[in-house]
């Protein structure tokens, strides 16, 4: 039998895996934005549930919103990186620096 | 009885397949078996969300995810010479902490939430179906009755970032030679040709 609590262990369970990711592969923008999305992935999946369980369709529409900025923000990322990759040859985060104060 | 206990069984082995392709994406030296990893943890997940009967969303989730959004990601990584040796740096002095850091917020997400309690709700009958519709046709009808302003805003902002991303890209080679439409539209005859008044002459008659 199915429960509420199984989807939401599951999304908590992958969103501190992405939060782990975030900390251990600090130098790598790749691994990062990919990490965001396992975050976003585990929230959608606490939405997907309350949505099931609570019989409200505003969940699930919530989703969508979600899927929808997430491609959004990753098409940008990806631009930004690679820009970024094109004037400085690096992805390394430590050393893209320049603003610093 | 046994249908409930089958969907349990799915239910555990596609979670932790979710799970462990999770960790993998973590962990993995190359870039592309990490894309490569999240997208059989995007699969995963879409096929507990089947289970959870919202099929429109895990359709969408490999059809637009999958098929587009990790395609991009694989794009651009293989279109990057990354150092891999760099990127590894500070992996292991970071590990303990992030897996420090992680451990300590499941225990208390899952402590603050109230799992036990959610325990007693087991799985009622499909909302759509009991609205007597298809889960896609439910998603829809709320989407553009209720969502409707929502629903136009997001389709603005993915093409905000249709046009950020080409924008942003966007490189003028200084050799290769364009129009410019609007010097094109303000140009005028006086740069294109000159009036020189000068006298009629008359041609040198030639001698003999």
């Amino acid at each position: 039998m199915i429960t509420l609590s199984h989807f939401i262990v599951l999304g908590a369970v992958l969103f501190c895996i992405a939060v782990a990711g975030i900390f251990i592969n600090r130098k790598n923008v790749i691994v990062l934005l990919m990490s965001i999305e396992l975050m976003l992935l585990a929230v959608n999946i606490n939405f997907v549930a309350f949505s099931r369980f609570s019989g409200d369709v505003a969940g699930q529409v919530f989703v969508f919103f979600i899927l929808t900025v997430a491609a959004a923000e990753t098409a940008i990322g990806l631009a930004i990186l690679t820009l970024l990759f094109r004037n400085r040859s690096t992805i390394n985060i430590a050393e893209i620096d320049s603003m610093k104060g | 009885m046994s249908a409930q206990l089958l969907q349990l069984i799915c239910f555990y082995a596609f979670g932790a397949v979710a799970v462990a392709s999770a960790l993998m994406v973590i962990t993995l030296r190359n870039s592309v078996h990490a894309v490569l990893s999240l997208v059989l943890t995007f699969f995963s997940v879409a096929s507990i969300w089947l289970l959870a009967q919202a099929e429109f969303l895990a359709i969408a989730l490999i059809v637009v995810y999958v098929g587009a959004v990790m395609v991009l990601f694989l794009f651009v990584v293989m279109m990057l010479d990354i150092n891999l040796e760099r990127m590894r740096e500070g992996f292991i002095k970071y590990l303990p902490v992030g897996i420090i850091v992680a451990a300590v917020m499941l225990v208390e997400m899952l402590a603050l939430i109230g799992v036990r309690a959610m325990h007693v709700m087991t799985m009622g009958p499909d909302p759509a179906a009991a609205a007597g519709m298809s889960n896609t046709a439910w998603l829809g009808q709320a989407l553009y009755t209720r969502f409707l302003l929502p629903f136009e805003i997001a389709a603005l902002i993915l093409t905000v970032g249709l046009i950020a991303a080409v924008v942003l890209t966007l490189r003028h080679k200084p050799l290769t030679r364009r129009q410019n439409p609007g010097d094109q539209v303000r140009v005028s005859n006086r740069d294109r040709v000159r009036v020189v008044k000068m006298d009629a002459e008359r041609p040198q008659e030639s001698e003999s």
